[in-house]
């Protein structure tokens, strides 16, 4: 037994994230895991990548107390970390790359210096081993994604591992890339060491490995030889809960079409993209990271610029975007990323609550702020959202809670009517609790009146919330269903399973 | 990307070069006296001082970082320098010993930096400042004129070459040795990359924080005492603006502020003599001195342009990269 975790729990504050997770992992072996958004994965190979320690439970390797304290510690015991985002510097040479920390030197007269000689040599060799044949005083900037992926493997290759963890790594890969890749994990199978493949492919994970591991809600629910699992229990598994009862129901009266986007094309990003949204209506967007939703709604808020196309609103054509005008026109986008772009953490509750909606407050020539004014709207938005906190103007919202920050988020935007909200992954690593009331908040909205274009990566919620849900891939649209088409499979199919066949 | 892309990458990569013939070009045409050997090596020794307070600055600015106070340094060293010799204190006793107040205020720097976490900017304009005050208290805000010694070392020639242009050469081999050819120095650009993955990396990242701060400001201190040497005296304004200067000759030389581009040689060298070579000729031509500081800021302007265009034009090749 190779690696071993026992009972391991870890916690951020009152938030447990893992809830006591055991499983081991044999030489030479490949576990697939695999879970929801938010399920604890991440969390899980950053204790193991030594990024931070466990709150509770032991973990071994190779029979010793396993706890490193840095990525470099991981490292140095034999587990590398092959991270989504590649922790690569573009502006040196692959050789550096490969050597950053431990430049194999010599002295000259007394003085040490790279040896460039040694250098090339090593770094070849190790290139070799993932297949790699350009020179390694190429920058890194000059690589496509494929083989900056392949250089950041031959780095790992570079510490003699005995566990490498690969997160999410075909997204940025064409169909034939990966499937060097898939090869290349082989090999390194057949040389002893051992895998951990993160994925939301569901079908390359089961091509791949040799066991799968199945996190919900911060557990362990099953993990099994790959035999006992198809597609279909994969994702049962995973989700777990019935939805019906989890998703609050809202009245329904749909009215004319608000939004109107045809052929939206940003050069790079979109591609054709060509859809509509009713008043009163929930309409989902669904696809793998980076298949071209954020990039979308960022143009249609008016945060990056398009190419070709157009956009109608309430039936005029819109030629010019910037976020002041989406803001007029009662457009709201809430970011995916709440700590860089949804919030100021180091102002207070009601500074950040009362942002977007400043100028509803001003009044007179000078557009004094009225104070008093903004303060009553705040507290009522706030408490309508069930926010905890303790004190609106002394307290930071750095010192909320993740759920509790996102409210406060969806408090700045409710507080500005928007006619249009735009979601961008609005339950992105909350809690269970918290999502069930923001599912709430959203339905309340669209009963008054306003209409709501929500991406996701939980096809679940989607399917609970909207009543369409448009499918993108590769920066198109690939598909869209209507509600009474919603059928989990099919969905995960277009959207997983067809997207290496559209190219 | 088109021909005509790949031409503008070409001239936007090379631009210094490309600027630095236009001006000895235009100079030589300008006057006969400009091309001349001995004004040649008047412009290197000319620009000896601040070749090397910006050979510091391309180590600091290549971490994404800044220092602003390497004008004060220079001010600081040279008036306790001068008052140190004035007393009776033999240069040789001098020398060191103001070098260490040149690593003093790096230090002092790089803590506030890498310890409180405050901006580099912002820090070095309070060690701009008060580098300045102190210097203006010891001098009592009078000039220090410098004993015949000191303008001797600077006029004092080693294998045929001025002393000034020999301490350049040292500093900026070293500088380069350094940069190209150490652990160090290619740590310095993992940092000036993205400093979070460097962390992530292993590199370390504090260490490395500290050691060009404190170069950089060894480097002031250096290039203090080589203008010294040339002047014969330390008047109250002197090393004023002269880290503008040293910031614009390391981005004139390729040098990124966006951090982890750029080089000394030969950039930084080409960048301090293209700004030498423009106020030499401005004297040689016979420019109202009061005009200097407008094409100064006129070529400090079309740097920052050009980096910028240089860094978008970057990102723009990097994002059709990753097109669909």
């Amino acid at each position: 037994m190779l690696l071993q975790l026992k009972n391991i729990k870890k916690s951020f504050g009152k938030v447990e994230v893992l809830k006591g997770i055991t499983f081991s992992l044999d030489e030479g072996m490949i576990l697939g895991l695999i879970g929801e958004n938010g399920a604890g994965k991440s969390t899980m190979m950053n204790l193991l990548g030594g990024i931070f320690p466990p709150t509770a439970g032991e973990m071994f390797l190779n029979g010793e107390t396993y706890l490193p304290n840095s990525p470099i510690a991981a490292q140095s015991k034999g587990v590398a970390f092959i991270h989504q985002e590649l922790n690569l510097f573009p502006n040196l040479s692959i050789a550096e790359n490969l050597f950053i920390n431990q430049f194999p030197k010599k002295r000259f007269f007394g003085v040490s210096r790279i040896d460039k000689k040694t250098i090339n040599v090593k770094a070849k060799e190790l290139l070799g081993q993932v297949g790699l044949t350009m020179d390694p005083n190429k920058k890194v900037e000059e690589l496509s994604p494929a083989p900056r992926q392949l250089v950041e493997i031959a780095k790992a290759l570079g510490a003699n591992p005995k566990i490498i963890i690969f997160d999410e790594p075909t997204t940025s890969l064409s169909h034939h890339e990966a499937k060097k890749l898939f090869e290349l994990i082989k090999k390194l199978k057949a040389q002893g060491i051992a895998m951990i493949y993160i994925s939301h492919n569901l079908d390359d994970v089961l091509k791949l490995v040799d066991s799968v591991a199945i996190l919900r809600d911060g557990e362990l629910v099953r993990m099994d030889e790959k035999k006992s699992f198809d597609i279909q229990t994969m994702v049962k598994e995973m989700v777990g809960r019935e939805m019906l009862e989890f998703f609050p129901g809202r009245m329904k009266k749909i009215g004319k079409k608000v939004l109107e986007v045809e052929n939206l094309t940003a050069k790079g990003f979109i591609k054709d993209v060509t859809f509509h949204i009713k008043k009163q209506e929930v309409v989902g967007f669904y696809g793998l990271v980076g298949a071209g939703r954020s990039e979308m709604v960022r143009v249609l808020y008016g945060l990056d610029r398009f190419d070709s196309g157009s956009i109608v609103w309430k039936g005029e054509l819109i030629d010019k975007t910037n976020p002041v005008l989406s803001i007029q026109r009662g457009i709201a986008f809430l970011t995916e990323d709440r700590i860089e772009e949804g919030l100021l953490t180091r102002m207070n509750i009601q500074k950040n609550a009362q942002l977007a909606a400043l100028g509803h407050f001003t009044k007179g020539l000078l557009h004094r702020i009225n104070r008093f004014e903004a303060k009553e709207k705040v507290k009522e938005k706030v408490y309508a959202t069930k926010t905890k906190y303790e004190n609106l103007t002394e307290q930071l919202v750095s010192t909320l809670s993740g759920g509790n920050q996102q409210k406060i988020v969806l408090a700045k935007w409710l507080l500005t009517d928007p006619e249009l909200l735009i979601l961008d992954e609005p339950t992105k690593g909350i809690d269970i609790g918290a999502k069930r009331e923001i599912y709430g908040l959203i339905n309340n909205l669209v009963e008054n009146g306003s209409s709501v274009l929500m991406i996701s990566s939980e096809l679940e919620e989607l399917m609970g919330l909207c009543d369409r849900i448009i499918v993108m891939s590769k920066g198109k649209i690939t598909a869209s269903f209507d509600k009474s088409q919603f059928e989990r499979n099919t969905i995960l199919e277009v959207a997983l399973h067809k997207q290496t066949a559209i190219l | 990307m088109t021909r005509f892309q790949k031409a503008i990458q070409l001239l936007l990569n090379y631009s210094t070069v490309v600027l630095f013939l236009v001006v000895l070009v235009t100079f030589g045409l300008l006057s006969p006296k400009f091309l001349t050997l001995g004004n040649i090596t008047n412009i290197l020794i000319q620009s000896s001082s601040l070749t090397i307070l910006a050979i510091g600055m391309t180590f600091v600015l290549l971490t994404a970082g800044i220092d602003l106070s390497v004008g004060s340094i220079m001010f600081v060293v040279g008036v306790i320098s001068g008052k140190l010799v004035v007393i009776g204190l033999p240069i040789w006793w001098a020398i060191p010993l103001v070098l260490v107040i040149g690593l003093l205020f790096g230090l002092v720097n790089a803590f506030f930096i890498f310890k409180l976490k405050i901006v580099p900017f912002i820090v070095t304009l309070a060690t701009f400042y008060v580098g300045r005050g102190l210097g203006l208290y010891i001098s009592e805000t009078r000039a220090i004129n410098l004993p015949e010694s000191f303008l001797q070392i600077g006029s004092s020639k080693l294998l045929g070459l001025p002393m000034p242009i020999v301490i350049l050469l040292l500093v900026l081999i070293i500088g380069h040795f350094v940069l190209s050819s150490t652990q160090f120095g290619r740590q310095v650009y993992a940092v000036g990359n993205d400093m979070a993955k460097a962390r992530k990396a292993g590199v370390p990242v504090k260490k490395i924080l500290l050691t060009v701060y404190l170069i950089c400001g060894l480097c002031a201190a250096i290039s203090s005492l080589v203008a010294l040497a040339q002047l014969g005296a330390v008047s109250p304004t002197f090393g004023y603006q002269n880290e503008f200067m040293a910031i614009a000759a390391a981005v004139l030389g390729g040098t990124s502020l966006f951090g982890g581009k750029g080089n000394i040689l030969p950039g930084t060298l080409i960048g301090a003599l293209l700004i030498q070579s423009i106020q030499n000729g401005l004297v040689i031509i016979n420019v109202n001195p009061y005009i200097y500081p407008v094409i100064t800021g006129t070529v400090i302007f079309l740097i920052v342009m050009i980096d910028s265009l240089r860094h978008k034009s970057v990102q723009k090749a990097l994002r059709t990269k990753t097109t669909i």
